[in-house]
């Protein structure tokens, strides 16, 4: 498992984690809880870190930031250290401008993918067929990588609270080709799975930690497909089918 | 046998647009109605589109629009930025694609189509600008837009270190149907969003990915309008 990595940067940045976070949490992004939400975003660090998921530098920057913020909010307002352009009391400020700034770029991006699945569905006299090939693979289809961390860390504590216990030794005998085998083997003729159906016999936070991989493996393979009920909703799992494939 | 009322302008345009493999602009109906005439002055129905313009043209265009949503066709007159277009309805979008299954581009992803939103309200952009609106370095995904021919290199910024500026592409246009810029969705608000300046320490040199002759050396656009 050692040298499996996940490489994240690809896929999204530390602004999109924020906006899970406020979105998933219904929180007011002119006012974030900073404390709440720091403590949020390191969670998600914490979790990236088990499965060895490799953050872009820019994960920790923010991570730093906001433990900054924090301390500043802590601090009596006129002990807090004048900075050059503090026009604003309000530490979080800078943050805030910048998640509500990117936020409309997200949204912008979302019209533009309306437009282009409109575009799609235009069949001019003499289609031209396009000659370029994806470059980039398929992480996750309808669900955010977010949305599964998430996930997978209530799979994490549902284990602690079982009282994993401690003074059994496993034999570490899962490998993620195993998992990849077990996951193709349950979702084969098209069954659909429950995101924690696939973690039903797991003894171990080893084992879900493989489990995951694989599936995060297979995702990327696209050999399976995952997709989410609502907002945070309930995450099914089935094999990917040539029809429902597009490209990240 | 009088072939008179097939001399309907709305009727040529038709025509025109009918059999052409890519987008017709109205400039480019003026022309050709004009060039038709021309070559043909001997035959009296053809005189009056000797002095046609694009009021006529539009005029044209409405008409027809209308005459295929009130009666309706398989088919819809739509403009982008090549101009104008008969294209199949969406409704028949499924079967189409049974006719064309290999017509399907690759979807961009979402941090690629972040990043050419950002690009496209703000360009000419540097890489260090978008990186600041994102938070997170986009070298994979520029290099994506840039194969699709999405995005293109503009020239380079008066910034220390003459850092690249990156544009959007005639194609990038056609692959969304906008018409121009100010056809982006929100344009109005986002195209003038003050956007989070990179700071001037993280500038770089940029490696020059292509030969020197392929990059511009005027200074940078303005904004296309």
């Amino acid at each position: 498992m050692e040298d499996y990595k996940v490489k994240l940067d690809v896929f999204e940045g530390p602004l999109d984690l924020l906006l899970y976070l406020i979105k998933r949490d219904e929180l007011d992004i002119y006012d974030i809880p900073i404390e709440r939400i720091t403590k949020q975003y390191l969670s998600y660090m914490d979790a990236f870190q088990v499965l060895n998921i490799e953050l872009a530098g820019e994960f920790i920057v923010m991570a730093a930031n906001l433990l900054y913020i924090k301390s500043r909010t802590l601090l009596p307002v006129e002990q807090q250290m004048a900075e050059e352009d503090a026009d604003e009391h309000d530490p979080r400020w800078e943050l805030i401008r910048q998640l509500i700034e990117y936020k409309k770029f997200k949204e912008a991006a979302a019209q533009l993918r309306d437009n282009e699945a409109l575009q799609e569905k235009l069949f001019p006299r003499a289609p031209v067929v396009p000659e370029i090939q994806p470059t980039e693979n398929l992480l996750v289809e309808e669900v955010g990588i977010f949305d599964l961390i998430h996930a997978f860390q209530k799979i994490l504590k549902r284990l602690d609270k079982k009282k994993e216990d401690l003074r059994q030794i496993f034999e570490e005998n899962f490998t993620v080709s195993d998992k990849i085998d077990y996951l193709l083997r349950v979702t084969a003729g098209g069954t659909s799975l429950r995101f924690e159906e696939l973690f039903a016999d797991v003894a171990s936070r080893a084992e879900i930690v493989v489990t995951f991989l694989a599936m995060l493996e297979l995702i990327r393979l696209k050999q399976l497909r995952v997709r989410q009920e609502a907002q945070c909703g309930e995450i099914w799992i089935d094999r990917a089918s040539e029809a429902a494939m597009t490209f990240v | 046998m009088s072939d008179d009322h097939v001399f309907a302008l709305p009727r040529i345009v038709e025509a025109i647009l009918f059999a052409s493999q890519k987008p017709v602009s109205s400039e480019e109906l003026v022309a050709l109605l004009r060039g038709a005439a021309d070559s043909a002055k001997e035959e009296p129905s053809m005189t009056p589109f000797a002095k046609v313009h694009s009021g006529d043209i539009v005029e044209a265009l409405i008409l027809l629009e209308e005459e295929y949503r009130n009666f309706p066709r398989s088919f819809e007159l739509r403009e982008n930025a090549g101009g104008w277009q008969l294209v199949t309805r969406p409704v028949f979008s499924p079967w189409l694609r049974q006719l064309f299954p290999e017509n399907r581009p690759a979807r961009l992803s979402a941090p690629a189509l972040e990043t050419l939103a950002i690009i496209a309200y703000r360009q000419p952009i540097t890489r260090a600008d978008i990186e600041a609106v994102r938070g997170v370095a986009v070298d994979g995904v520029m290099q994506t837009l840039m194969d699709r021919e999405l995005v293109r290199i503009a020239g380079r910024s008066e910034l220390p270190g003459r850092p690249l500026l990156y544009e959007t592409t005639q194609f990038f246009m056609e692959h969304f149907g906008l018409k121009n810029l100010d056809d982006l969705p929100n344009a109005d608000e986002l195209r003038r969003v003050a956007l989070p300046k990179a700071p001037e320490a993280s500038v770089v040199q940029e490696p020059i990915v292509f030969p020197d002759d392929v990059i511009p050396t005027e200074p940078p656009i303005e904004n296309p309008k």
